[in-house]
């Protein structure tokens, strides 16, 4: 078990210098085009050599990326273009808004994805499972921006309940927060739903329950006790890597609703070719990704104990 | 040149397109995917007349801001009504439809032709490929998808080739990783093994032998990949990554007229419910194939 969390640590350091030695020859291969990034597309030849020679651009490029590595590691990530301020001050305030918009999909969508998934896999075949299973292939086939545009036109155009846009222009808004959590909820929900439907349906079949129901214990005890313990361990791993997915998510998501959040700033980054934005969201999003599929796979490994103790 | 009449393995394989067939007749059984095969069937048949049943040219600008059923200058009737500068939203579906239906099964058969060679590299040859493609897939795949695309779309530029490229780079390892998964498994059966004793080429081992055995999964997963795809094509034209205008795209489409949501919901609603359809469309149908899939 020990050896397995130090490999996993070990392949996930790996990824993340990969990553970003990957992400630096991307975006700062020729320094040319990081000054014309930086100064603008205006900017005089002058201008540019003067601000390559300031910023120690004229080194060879391992040594520019070692530098720009420190740098990253100690929480340096250089000045937003667009902001003109650190990209740190910009960063973790947007971090921050994405989760608290992240807490809400997951305090609705776990426990709404594993009720319906347990209840769908409990009688596979069912009417009941039947119908929770097209729902939720239906709620995934709908693009967030879709769903989105749909839920906007009922519930700000039809029935005006809701703001439209959640830019939290007047302090911070509960009534602001309902649609961006609904439209990731019903993108998200259904695959949890049916992933847990499929360990919940496999269990179901293994002779131990069968010898559970077969020796009379009540049908609640079988799934209370016996079942769901075993079913829950396939859609704890589907759930920490949802929130790699939600990290895609929230850019659409954030973008439509005009939130001022993570996802948002890395596409206006983008948009705008802000470069030491781009590099740290991009970092952060990895980060959080493989730091949250490292503690998946260990989860995992941990809560199966026919892998425990082998 | 080996007589394919007289080759005993190529007399065992039936044609492409009787399996095609077969299956297809097999579809009824899954009523799921009958109605998946249906919308999909729908939206190649509005792809290819699009010509005969757009009412207008897409691009033309007629009356803005009509709303549905408004009727235009020439007595004609605007079903879905126009946009902000005039064009008329149902042709503009329908010339879309043609954009996603070219673009996607493209930038999926794009991807799968990289997976496939690799994950059957990957699996048959084992070793140092396999260890070298295993990790680099696992970096890839450790990326938030619509991050990878939004940072390679803006670092390289937004059209139509980079589209397909981005979608390769992203979709190839999780291809990959079936593959491979697959070839592992097929490898060591026993008419691999005559074909390797027969003295076949590596590459005829792989296509002939080994990838034909190993459609039934690929062909569900390319399914599900494409209904992805399609919806990935559409959020890039809605962030303003995607295909240049002015041609429409379903995506771009729903972008343009997002600011006019709260008064005109119907320039944005009717794109959205025509990917939503689509790509629901393509994932009944990988539910159904499954489901038959699994039967026998």
């Amino acid at each position: 078990m020990t050896v397995f969390i130090a490999k996993r640590f070990g392949f996930m350091i790996l990824t993340m210098i990969i990553v970003s030695l990957l992400l630096f020859l991307l975006l700062e291969y020729s320094p040319g085009s990081v000054a014309t990034k930086v100064l603008g597309p205006y900017s005089s030849e002058e201008q540019r050599q003067l601000w390559l020679e300031a910023h120690g651009y004229m080194q060879p490029i391992y040594v520019r990326y070692f530098d720009w590595l420190f740098n990253f590691a100690t929480g340096d990530f250089g000045e937003s273009v667009r902001f003109k301020v650190p990209v740190a001050d910009v960063l973790w305030s947007r971090l921050a808004n994405t989760a608290i918009l992240g807490g809400f999909v997951f305090a609705i969508m776990i426990p709404l994805s594993l009720t319906l998934g347990v209840l769908a896999g409990m009688r596979e075949g069912s009417k009941l499972d039947r119908t929770i299973s097209v729902t939720s292939i239906v709620t995934t086939s709908l693009p967030e921006f879709a769903s989105a545009v749909l839920l906007s036109a009922i519930f700000v155009f039809g029935l005006g309940l809701l703001p439209g846009t959640s830019g939290m222009s007047r302090g911070w808004n509960i009534q602001e927060m309902i649609l961006p959590t609904m439209v990731l909820v019903l993108y998200d929900f259904g695959y949890v739903a049916r992933m847990t439907r499929a360990s919940m349906a496999e269990v179901m079949t293994t002779h131990y329950i069968r010898t559970a129901i077969l020796k009379g214990l009540p049908y609640k005890t079988v799934i209370m006790k016996h079942a769901l313990r075993n079913a829950m361990i396939a859609p704890f791993t589907v759930i920490m890597l949802q929130i790699n997915w939600l990290l895609s998510g929230v850019i659409v998501v954030e973008y439509f609703f005009a939130y001022k959040g993570f996802g948002a700033l890395l596409l206006e980054a983008s948009l705008n070719q802000d470069i030491f934005m781009i590099e740290a969201c991009a970092m952060i999003a990895v980060f959080v990704a493989v730091v949250t599929q490292t503690l998946a796979d260990i989860g995992y490994t941990y809560l199966n104990p026919r892998i425990r103790f082998s | 040149m080996v007589d394919e009449t007289l080759d005993p393995v190529a007399n065992r394989r039936v044609p492409f397109i009787v399996t095609a067939l077969k299956s297809f007749l097999l579809l009824r059984e899954s009523w799921v995917g009958m109605i998946g095969a249906a919308i999909v069937i729908f939206w190649v048949l509005v792809a290819i007349l699009a010509p005969l049943l757009a009412p207008f040219d897409p691009l033309a600008t007629l009356a803005p801001l009509q709303k549905p059923g408004a009727v235009g200058p020439d007595g004609a009737i605007f079903w879905l009504g126009t946009d902000q500068i005039g064009r008329d939203i149902l042709s503009r579906i329908i010339y879309g439809c043609r954009t996603v239906l070219i673009y996607a099964p493209l930038a999926t058969l794009c991807a799968y032709t990289v997976g496939i060679l690799m994950g059957l590299t990957a699996g048959y040859k084992g070793g140092v490929w396999d260890e070298v493609l295993s990790r680099t897939s696992d970096i890839i795949l450790s990326f938030p998808v619509l991050v990878l695309y939004v940072i390679i779309i803006a670092t390289i530029g937004a059209s139509g080739t980079n589209i397909i490229i981005a979608i390769t780079f992203a979709s190839a390892p999780g291809i990959m990783r079936i593959v491979r998964g697959l070839t592992l498994d097929l490898r060591n059966r026993d008419y691999v093994a005559a074909a390797q004793t027969r003295g076949e080429p590596t590459w005829r081992i792989l296509l002939v032998e080994i990838l034909p055995n190993a459609r039934g999964p690929l062909i569900v997963d390319a399914c599900l990949r494409l209904g992805y795809v399609t919806i990935t094509i559409g959020v890039l034209g809605f962030l303003g990554l995607g295909l240049p205008p002015p041609d429409p795209d379903w995506g771009s489409m729903i972008a343009d007229t997002r600011q006019f949501a709260l008064v005109f919901p119907h320039m944005s609603l009717f794109p959205s419910i025509a990917i939503s359809s689509l790509v629901l469309g393509l994932n009944l149908l990988a539910d159904g194939l499954r489901e038959i899939s699994l039967r026998d």
